[in-house]
């Protein structure tokens, strides 16, 4: 195959994953666009397979290399639940950074087979592309890592702060630069290696500093540099799909972030340097009522019973306490009951982007009955019965009302506009970000303490009586 | 990388003036047949640096800032209720870094680049399978209301 033609191919695969990425616009449209990205991603193997024909040694090689990352891929793939889907996404996105780092050292050892030039004698721009990618490559491999810890809960989500952080990030990151100004006139191995390393490092102190109440936006983020990473191994590699992807990729994770951000009110530089979400408990205001009103689960049933309009508000503590398939056999009560039952989600519900969703979709929940904030928002004040379950600072009025609590600013549902909220919780602690909830003290609340999955459970069944 | 090509090109603007240059001296010594010679390579110099002889770099990144729009506007218009399949798919296919890891395990020359790309392709095997998969296993469970 020639040069020119594989690399029109490539080009063929990178519009192929553009197509997949649109097709991600309606839920209908959604699988096809993932059958379409599947065929962008064989067109890429074969035309480079192609192209480089390798012996026959090499190719069985290939074969079972394939065929041992393909088997761990789909066994991962068919058991993940759903509510761990955080944690894959990361050690996925680790998974890229790592290969990016690998690629890059093949090339640097073996150019020829690149075409970048001789050992030793690199082309210096071929060089420059390879050091970022390697160095966003190793920052992604172990970021990711860090934050597969984290949400995986086998490391606190509490912000780790070293003392001076932000200098030693700072002199790592010149550090770096320096190195790979320093690789390029002298192409040596070992300065590649300390590339590595230096990168590895920046990696983990960059990471380590985020809360978890952050990590939505760091799993973005890391989307995102995997695909820049992969952009500049493409650039080494002259490969059109790749820097195509790269692109997507990197600007995809970009806007999530972006999203992640403006849901929660930060700025993304705030969240980068790190040490939001411990467990500093605001100051307690006391100049409210703060009498709270407890229920049980059969008044809860007494009251969405009679009313005409129900909105369901999920947070991660729904997926927690794997209440998703209670919570939809209520919402199918209450619709056999003639009650109009709806989902509210807020961006930032969850630990990814659009979390919930999955969860909700998994239980069988209809996807035209999940809304979000911004078409749901209004509807609170004509609502009777606000059902939130697992999710707290998201509903918190004093991000709209109070303007020095930390959150201020942070859109929120409405859900205290309803004529009743209904707020399943374990205790009367305060959220995810260490902030109390004004909610809880106000007249139209009711408190249904316990564990969210028993108490919908017990509202099914006083539903049912 | 850009300042690079660009003092590549304006190198060749250099050969491209010391050409003409030294086509006026020759002028001037009254050696009309040199001067044509210098005069046919002065242009060959000029077509360098007008046409044909751009840095691929600059095609390529012309094409990865145009992606970078193209991604801009795609990702906007993907439905916010699908931002986990959209995830694990741009997970999946920045897989196809698998390209790299292929040349490297079938025709490279060294033994330990060989030895690189095998690890890499088994790890982005896990990648683009797992990715592809666990997307598909997803939007299979996006149901519309029964009625």
């Amino acid at each position: 195959m020639s040069a020119n033609f594989a690399a029109f191919l490539y080009l063929v695969s990178g519009v192929l994953f553009i197509l997949a990425l649109r097709g991600l616009s309606h839920p209908t449209t959604s699988r096809r666009g993932n059958t379409i990205g599947m065929v962008g991603m064989a067109i890429a193997i074969l035309t480079t397979l192609f192209l480089a024909v390798p012996s026959f040694g090499h190719f069985v090689l290939i074969v079972l290399g394939i065929a041992i990352g393909g088997g761990v891929g789909a066994y991962i793939a068919r058991r993940i639940p759903m509510t761990a889907m955080p944690q894959l996404v990361a050690a996925f996105h680790s998974l890229v950074g790592l290969a990016a780092v690998l690629v890059a050292a093949a090339a640097l050892y073996s150019p020829t087979s690149f075409g970048i030039g001789e050992v030793g004698a690199i082309d210096g721009q071929a060089l420059v592309e390879m050091s970022i990618g390697v160095a966003i490559g190793a920052i992604t491999f172990t970021g990711s890592i860090i934050a597969f810890l984290k949400l995986d809960g086998r490391m606190s989500g509490k912000p780790i702060m070293l003392p001076s952080r932000h200098a030693i990030n700072a002199g790592l990151g010149v550090l770096l630069i320096v190195l790979i100004v320093a690789l390029v006139s002298t192409a040596s191995a070992t300065l590649f290696w300390l590339i590595v390393l230096v990168a590895l490092a920046l990696g983990v102190l960059l990471i380590v500093p985020i809360g978890g109440a952050d990590m939505p936006v760091v799993i973005s983020m890391l989307n995102s540099y995997s695909g820049w990473a992969a952009a500049g191994i493409g650039f080494t590699l002259g490969n059109l799909a790749l820097i195509i992807t790269g692109a997507l990729v990197g600007s995809s994770g970009a806007i999530l972030s972006y999203i992640m951000c403006k849901g929660m009110n930060r700025s993304f530089i705030s969240v980068i340097l790190g040490g939001f979400g411990g467990d500093q408990a605001a100051a307690g205001t006391d100049d409210i009522d703060r009498t709270v009103k407890q229920g049980s689960a059969d008044d809860a049933a007494f009251l969405m019973s009679n009313a005409s309009r129900v909105i369901i508000v999920p947070g991660y503590g729904m997926a927690v306490a794997q209440a998703q398939h209670a919570l939809r056999e209520m919402a199918d009560v209450l619709k056999e009951a003639d009650v109009e039952v709806k989902y509210a989600i807020h961006p930032v519900a969850g630990r990814m982007p659009g979390h919930m969703n999955v969860l909700l979709a998994e239980a069988n929940v209809p996807y035209d009955e999940v809304f979000e904030l911004d078409d749901i928002n209004s509807e609170f004040a004509q609502t009777d019965v606000v059902y939130v379950i697992g999710a707290n600072d998201v509903t918190n009025p004093a991000a709209r009302d109070d303007k020095s609590s930390p959150i201020y600013g942070m859109p929120i549902l409405d859900v205290d506009k309803a004529k009743t909220c209904l707020f399943v919780k374990r205790s009367l602690g305060a959220g995810y970000a260490g902030i109390d909830n004004t909610l809880f003290y106000k007249d139209g609340t009711m408190m249904l303490l316990g564990d969210a999955k028993k108490m919908t459970e017990e509202i099914v069944k006083a539903l049912d009586a | 990388m850009a300042s690079e090509a660009l003092d590549r090109a304006l190198d060749r603007l250099d050969g491209a003036v010391q050409a003409v240059r030294d086509a006026a001296q020759s002028v001037a010594n009254g050696a009309a047949d040199h001067a044509q010679v210098t005069a046919d390579a002065a242009g060959a110099a000029a077509h360098g640096v007008s046409g044909g002889a751009i840095d691929p770099f600059i095609f390529r990144f012309a094409i990865f800032v145009l992606a970078i729009f193209v991604g801009y506007y795609v990702v906007w218009s993907v439905t916010p209720a699908l931002h986990t399949p959209l995830m694990a798919v741009t997970n999946a296919i920045s897989s196809v870094i698998v390209v790299g890891a292929l040349l490297a395990v079938g025709i490279s020359s060294s033994g330990f680049a060989s030895v690189l790309g095998f690890i890499a392709l088994v790890l982005v095997s896990v990648n683009i399978v797992g990715g592809f998969m666990v997307t598909q296993r997803m939007l299979a469970m996006y149901k519309k209301k029964e009625k």
